[in-house]
Formats: structure tokens, C-alpha cells, sequence
């Protein structure tokens, strides 16, 4: 149940995009069409899945102070959380080039449509947020890690495509001149952002 | 010999007008628009900002030519971690409330678009005086829309400065308000579709012609 709840609220209310801004530079540049949207957003949701528990398992088995008991009593109080950036980022970096050789041999159709996208993934800031989340919530499980990174990548598919189709039909409007294009897309997210807040709140 | 000729120059200051990171480049949204609720947080980052990209141009730029096309992302990223660590742990040990308030933001300062762009664009193909200055420049480019951001969220959210009330007393007993949602996420990213109306109009070349 908590699995559940956890996912519905970082979908709806702790909207990686809307609430807190991250991964805005590839959300703006790749969303002025629904399709290829779709593929980014899903490309982001399968790198988040991945390395928010895998982060989590370095946090809590090497990060941590006291984390490195397993390896003896001596090593109960040292603590590593210094290099805790280096090694998610690390991480990302290794992941990305992973899942991209990993589709490449196995689904060259996904992989041409999602090739572009992959390599960007490693910089984009929702993947390192959700891990830094992750680290700041301090989760009971590796389960609600995986469910925090999964409903992290479904809220982030949601907003990109929402934005994507309003994009789609915004071609069609007369819009001010300085306005056109970074300005609108920029009022659109705001109005959209301003409708998500009424998510919050929202006990579940 | 003239510390600044032409293109180093134009490498400092257009990041400031016609280039500029945030209204032009599009880059490095994500944390102009998460820390500006008040002043004082967004001049801290605007510094960080500053610092981590001039010395990640400088350091890239020397190693440009030692550095495989291929492992480029990793390299500079671990650049970057470092440097940003360092930040972090000053942040940490000077200045605890501010570090409090950008929570996770400084740590994305990594993945801040900013920095990456900038390597690739720029360090990589360049010397490390340019680079440096390049660095300079957009960061504080950077800054200054962070700057005038957090000065309207925090001016006409709580109606003060850097902590300080600015909007006298007699104001709000003549029934003046704080508006509260000048502190939440969507203002901000009006504010800076506001200031990028503001400079497109200024610079008509800038204009795009579709939407």
C-alpha cells in the first residue's frame, strides 16, 4: 500500500517537473511534438527505475555512515557521504551507456527511436535529483526506491506529453512576437504548474 | 600584451546580453527557477554556479587535447562532481542555513545544463584563459536572471530583502498584501518568461518565427 501511495504522490503531487523544476532543459527542448516526447519520457522513466535503487543500494551498503559495517566492526564509523555525488553520477553515466548497449543489441527499433535521447539522459537533472531525493527521504526499502523512481518517470512522461500536445496546437495561435516560441512554451508550463499545485495537499 | 582583445571579450561579456545563457541558450532552467524564492539563495548560487563552471572550463580546456572523444561525458562529468563537491562541503562548513535552503540544488549544479554546454561549446576547443573567461561570463550571465528573479519573488512575496522588510509598515495597515504565490514554483517560471519577453522585445534579431 505505502508502495502505491508513494508512487501516486511523486506522479501527482512531488511532479518531478512541476514541483520541482528538474530536467526542464531537455523538456523544453524536446517537446514540440508528441511523439518524440513520448520516447524521451519513457527513456527517462527506464534510466530512473534503474539507478534510484542501484544509488540506493551504494548509499545504504557504502555511503552511509556505518553503512560499511558488513565489512567488519572497525569500519562502523566511517563515512563516505562526501563522495556521494561523484559515485551517483558515476553511476548515471555507467547506467545510460549500459541501457543503451543493452537495447541496441536487443531492440534496434527502440533503439533508433530512443538513440538520440539516451546520451542526454545522463545530464539530465531528474535523474540525479531523483537519486539526491532518494538520499535526502532516506526510504525503508530497496522496494520504495524502485517505486519512487518509477512514479518520478511517470509524472515526468505525463508533463512532457501534456506540454507536447498543447505545443502541437499552439502552431496554429497568434502569439506576440517576443513571445513566440521559449516565451509561450515558458506561460504554458507556469499555467500548467499552477494547475498541478492543486495536487497538493492531497493525503493519500 | 592586452589582456582582453576582441574575442575574449566578446567570450566575457556576451553571455550577458545577446548570448545569454538562460533567455538565449536555454540552458540551466532547472536551477535559475527552483532556488529564487528569495535573494539571498539565488546570489549564492549564481556564485557557485560562477566558480564551478570557470574552473571545469579551465581544467577541461587543459586536458582538451589528453582527453578520448569517446569517454569525454565521463571525464567532464567527474570534473564537475569534484568541483561541485568542494563547493558543497564549503557551502556546508560557511554558510549551513543557505545550504539548507538549495537542499539537493547544489548538488545538481552537476547535471545544470550550464556546465556541460559550455564544455562541449566551448573548453573544448579553446585555451584556458578564454575558457576561463567564457566561464566567467555565463556564469554570471546566469546569475543576474537568477538575481532579478529572486529579487521579485522575495520583494513581492514576503516584502523583503535578503531578510530585511523593505515594504513599510504603514503599507500593509493601509491593506496591502503579500502574495503568497509570488513563493511558489509557477511564479517563477512567469518571472522568467516575463524577463524573456522583455529582452526579446529589446533585441528584435532574437525572435523566433514559430512557436
Amino acid at each position: 500500500m505505502d508502495a502505491i501511495s508513494l508512487i501516486v504522490r511523486s506522479i501527482f503531487v512531488d511532479n518531478m517537473i512541476f514541483a520541482y523544476f528538474l530536467g526542464m532543459c531537455s523538456f523544453l527542448a524536446v517537446s514540440k511534438n508528441v511523439k518524440t516526447a513520448l520516447g524521451l519520457g519513457i527513456a527517462v522513466t527506464l534510466v530512473l527505475v534503474i539507478t534510484v535503487p542501484v544509488n540506493y543500494l551504494l548509499e545504504n551498503y557504502v555511503l552511509k555512515t556505518g553503512a560499511l559495517e558488513w565489512i567488519g566492526p572497525q569500519f562502523a564509523n566511517v563515512d563516505l557521504s562526501v563522495f556521494s555525488l561523484l559515485i551517483f553520477i558515476a553511476i548515471i553515466a555507467a547506467m545510460v551507456q549500459l541501457v543503451e548497449m543493452i537495447i541496441e543489441r536487443f531492440s534496434p527499433a527502440l533503439y533508433s527511436s530512443l538513440g538520440i535521447f539516451l546520451p542526454l539522459i545522463a545530464v539530465n537533472c531528474a535523474i540525479l535529483g531523483g537519486s539526491l531525493f532518494m538520499q535526502q527521504r532516506e526510504f525503508e526499502s530497496i522496494g520504495m526506491a524502485t517505486a519512487y523512481g518509477f512514479g518520478s518517470g511517470i509524472g515526468w512522461i505525463l508533463a512532457i506529453i501534456g506540454i507536447a500536445a498543447i505545443r502541437e496546437k499552439l502552431e496554429y495561435s497568434n502569439v506576440p512576437k517576443p513571445l513566440k516560441g521559449l516565451g509561450i512554451t515558458f506561460i504554458v508550463t507556469a499555467l500548467m504548474a499552477l494547475g498541478f499545485m492543486s495536487f497538493s495537499g492531497i493525503n493519500i | 600584451m592586452a589582456l582582453l582583445s576582441g574575442k575574449t571579450k566578446a567570450a566575457l561579456l556576451g553571455p550577458f546580453n545577446k548570448n545569454n545563457p538562460v533567455l538565449v541558450q536555454v540552458l540551466g532552467i532547472c536551477s535559475a527557477l527552483a532556488v529564487t524564492s528569495k535573494l539571498e539563495p539565488s546570489i549564492v548560487m549564481a556564485v557557485s554556479v560562477t566558480l564551478v563552471l570557470a574552473f571545469a572550463n579551465v581544467i577541461i580546456s587543459l586536458m582538451r587535447k589528453t582527453i578520448p572523444n569517446r569517454i569525454r561525458i565521463i571525464v567532464q562529468l567527474v570534473v564537475v562532481a569534484s568541483l561541485v563537491t568542494i563547493v558543497s562541503e564549503v557551502l556546508k562548513a560557511f554558510a549551513y542555513d543557505v545550504n539548507k535552503q538549495l537542499s539537493v540544488f547544489v548538488g545538481l549544479i552537476v547535471t545544470n545544463c550550464i556546465i556541460m554546454g559550455r564544455l562541449e561549446a566551448f573548453a573544448l576547443g579553446n585555451g584556458p584563459w578564454p575558457s576561463f573567461l567564457d566561464g566567467i561570463g555565463n556564469g554570471l550571465g546566469y546569475g543576474w536572471i537568477l538575481v532579478v528573479t529572486g529579487f521579485f519573488r522575495e520583494l513581492l512575496g514576503s516584502g523583503e530583502l535578503m531578510g530585511y522588510q523593505v515594504i513599510p509598515q504603514s503599507f500593509y495597515e493601509a491593506g496591502y498584501q503579500n502574495n503568497g504565490l509570488m513563493m511558489l514554483a509557477p511564479m517563477a517560471i512567469l518571472i522568467v518568461a516575463c524577463i524573456i519577453w522583455i529582452h526579446r522585445s529589446k533585441n528584435r534579431d532574437l525572435q523566433e518565427e514559430t512557436n
